[in-house]
């Protein structure tokens, strides 16, 4: 990695809080881009999210949005790019290079930190996933510009400048940070905290292909292989439409079955609160909160969780939130649309009868 | 093998309360613990030095109490603390960590042998970034390799590693030249419990203490609030919802079944669409006979 470019910072001078106006040599910074994470030769859905927020900094800004796709295979990058296009991007920049074929941390570096020192966008948005996040901060250091990690919220203040909310101190908190004195300002957004823009069919707009200029033996990082988790339904809990989670009023890890019975009959992901991890009751990946995933579904069932500001950060985007809870005056009861006071271990299961019959009696009669 | 592990101490954010007037943090009486991620780490080094030999250097950046947390560290079996500590890195953002503790990196290789593994937890429990790591990692020219779940196996002679890592719907398995920064994955392993010889030691264990001149650092610019290009402009609490939860069940005494039932129908009333593609869908789950 020695042998990285080290471009020149575009840094301005004295102390970013007393800047009025923007430095000369930020004007050749323009335009918001979205670096579009594809692995396996499909785009990640939080790429497209984030497209959907882009378009509205960029037309705030009166500025192009721009997608970057990377990958090794021609065919998926300009399938990838007009996916971009009908999700609002103006123009796509591409690489494709079979050293892209996987991600590897080092050329992926390269290629995007190569793109923006010479198109040089104002505004670089990655997805808060392990890819993005290894990619982000490794772009930002090269570039030595700031980053904001996991935003829930982006906006554009009256100067122009990128003003990206994000949680602290796990979420008890909300803050607001803006990069003044360097470009790009960089932030990454967790999938599934900003809304799926409506699909444009036949969109289209420019292509600016890039070279990367590497050579395989440059790469000292190998990738041996790859293997899928088993469970195909693991990794959907962002993306699932109903999601039904237990917390610590289950009072046993043979209580989740209430949980997992319920999730099925629904069709649904399920999933659980941060202690529930602590305890071994359920897998890290299935934790749903700050430092868990972050979930959108269209009903959300709450059983025996507090609801913690950890936890309503994860799933305050839901359509419906339902409690079940023991204590009335439990955080989740206000943030909740529907709510129970009672058991969930006795509810649960008395729940999924409800659900079954319903649902059965009106297919029968549909 | 001389292996490098970067832990930071933070407050125990389960403890952690906001100021219902003020909107600050009430840190008075918070309990302060090693970053949970960063036991992950460094058992992976201990079990790494236990297999090759050599020695397990901690690292943190943080205030002078931070020591507390590399003596912990060292109970736990780490052979050398080093504290990073000066007024001058008050204020940094990630950017200007990852330059202040890749810095006393240079000056670790230095005094005590050029690691060629360095280790960190995947993220932070307060910043929650997982920037720093990636920060480090290119500031020293190490190969990164980050979310890994495994260490798959080690050639310190042939100067390479395999790993697995966490992807998108799977493991990644990378080989890679070492140098590396790892960022370890949670349930990596699981922690020893520290032996009575090293608790003892730990406690009388001297700690190296640098600040920023002693570990190296000439650019004080690069530091604190002045080498972070980030800026906190605002903090606030998140709003309220004005409405409250509807309440289902208000009449008391009613049984299971009937709170289900009615349940069931507030979301219905609610979500009709949901209902018409539920039955389309979830219908499939549980219907005697299928379709």
């Amino acid at each position: 990695m020695s042998n990285a470019p080290k471009p020149a910072p575009a840094a301005g001078a004295g102390r970013a809080s007393t800047r009025k106006e923007l430095p000369e040599h930020f004007k050749a910074y323009r335009h918001v881009w979205v670096a579009m994470e594809m692995e396996h030769g499909k785009v990640h859905p939080v790429s497209f999210e984030l497209l959907g927020e882009g378009r509205k900094l960029a037309d705030k800004r009166g500025v192009e949005l721009a997608g970057v796709v990377m990958g090794g295979d021609g065919e998926e990058v300009a399938a990838a790019a007009i996916e971009a296009f009908e999700h609002g991007a103006d123009v796509v920049y591409t690489i494709v290079d079979p050293i892209l074929t996987h991600y590897r941390n080092d050329p992926y570096t390269r290629a995007l930190t190569d793109l923006v020192n010479t198109y040089k966008p104002e505004i670089l948005l990655l997805g808060a996933t392990n890819l993005g996040r290894d990619l982000a901060g490794s772009v930002a250091t090269t570039l030595l510009t700031g980053l904001t990690a996991d935003c829930t919220e982006l906006a554009i203040d009256d100067e122009g400048s990128l003003a990206a909310t994000r949680p602290t101190f796990g979420g008890s908190l909300l803050c607001t940070i803006f990069t003044l004195n360097y470009r790009p300002q960089m932030a990454t957004v967790r999938p599934r905290v900003m809304a799926m823009p409506e699909r444009e069919p036949g969109r289209r707009g420019r292509i600016v292909s890039h070279d990367l200029g590497l050579a395989e033996a440059e790469i000292v990082t190998k990738v041996l292989d790859f293997i899928a988790d088993g469970d195909s339904g693991r990794a959907a809990l962002p993306y699932a439409d109903i999601v039904v989670a237990g917390g610590l009023g289950l009072r046993s890890a043979e209580n989740m079955q209430l949980v997992k019975a319920l999730a099925a009959v629904l069709g649904g992901e399920y999933g659980g609160s941060r202690p529930l991890v602590q305890k071994g009751w359920i897998t890290a990946d299935r934790q749903i909160g700050q430092t868990g995933k972050t979930i959108r579904p269209r009903l959300y069932i709450a059983a025996g969780i507090s609801g913690a500001i950890q936890h309503r950060v994860g799933v305050e985007g839901a359509d419906t939130i339902v409690a079940i809870n023991t204590d009335p005056n439990a955080p989740i009861m206000e943030f909740a649309h529907l709510a129970i006071v009672g058991d969930a271990v006795k509810i649960l299961p008395a729940l999924t009868d409800a659900f079954a019959r319903h649902l059965s009696v009106n297919r029968l009669a549909s | 093998m001389h292996i490098v592990v970067c832990i930071k101490q933070v407050p125990d954010s389960a403890q952690i309360r906001v100021h219902p007037v003020t909107n600050t943090i009430m840190r008075q009486g918070v309990p302060t613990i090693i970053n949970p991620y960063d036991l992950f780490a460094l058992e992976e080094a201990l079990r790494l030095r236990d297999r090759f030999g050599g020695e397990v250097t901690v690292l943190t950046l943080g205030p002078p109490m931070a020591e507390d947390s590399l003596r912990k560290a060292l109970a736990f079996g780490a052979d050398r603390a080093v504290l990073l500590t000066d007024r001058f890195f008050a204020g940094s953002d990630t950017l200007a960590t990852s330059f202040a503790l890749s810095m006393a990196l240079k000056k670790i290789g230095e005094e005590f042998g050029e690691p060629p593994i360095v280790f960190t937890g995947k993220q932070t429990i307060d910043g929650d970034t997982a920037q720093v790591g990636p920060g480090i990692a290119k500031r020293r020219d190490l190969n990164q390799l980050t979310y890994v779940a495994r260490i798959v196996e080690v050639d310190p002679a042939a100067g390479e590693i395999a790993v697995e890592r966490r992807a998108e719907g799977g493991l990644q398995v990378l080989k890679s030249r070492m140098p590396v920064l790892i960022t370890m994955l949670e349930g990596a392993n699981e922690m020893r419990r520290g032996t009575l010889d090293n608790a003892l030691g730990a406690a009388r264990a001297q700690v190296v203490r640098w600040s920023a001149a002693d570990a190296g650092i000439e650019d004080l610019t690069k530091c604190g609030l002045r080498g972070s290009p980030t800026i906190v402009k605002k903090v606030f609490a998140p709003t309220a919802r004005a409405e409250k939860a509807k309440r289902v069940n208000t009449e008391e005494g009613s049984t299971a079944e009937a709170n289900a039932a009615a349940l069931v129908e507030a979301i219905f009333t609610r979500q009709p669409d949901l209902q018409t593609d539920l039955m389309r869908t979830a219908g499939n789950h549980y219907l005697p006979g299928g379709h």
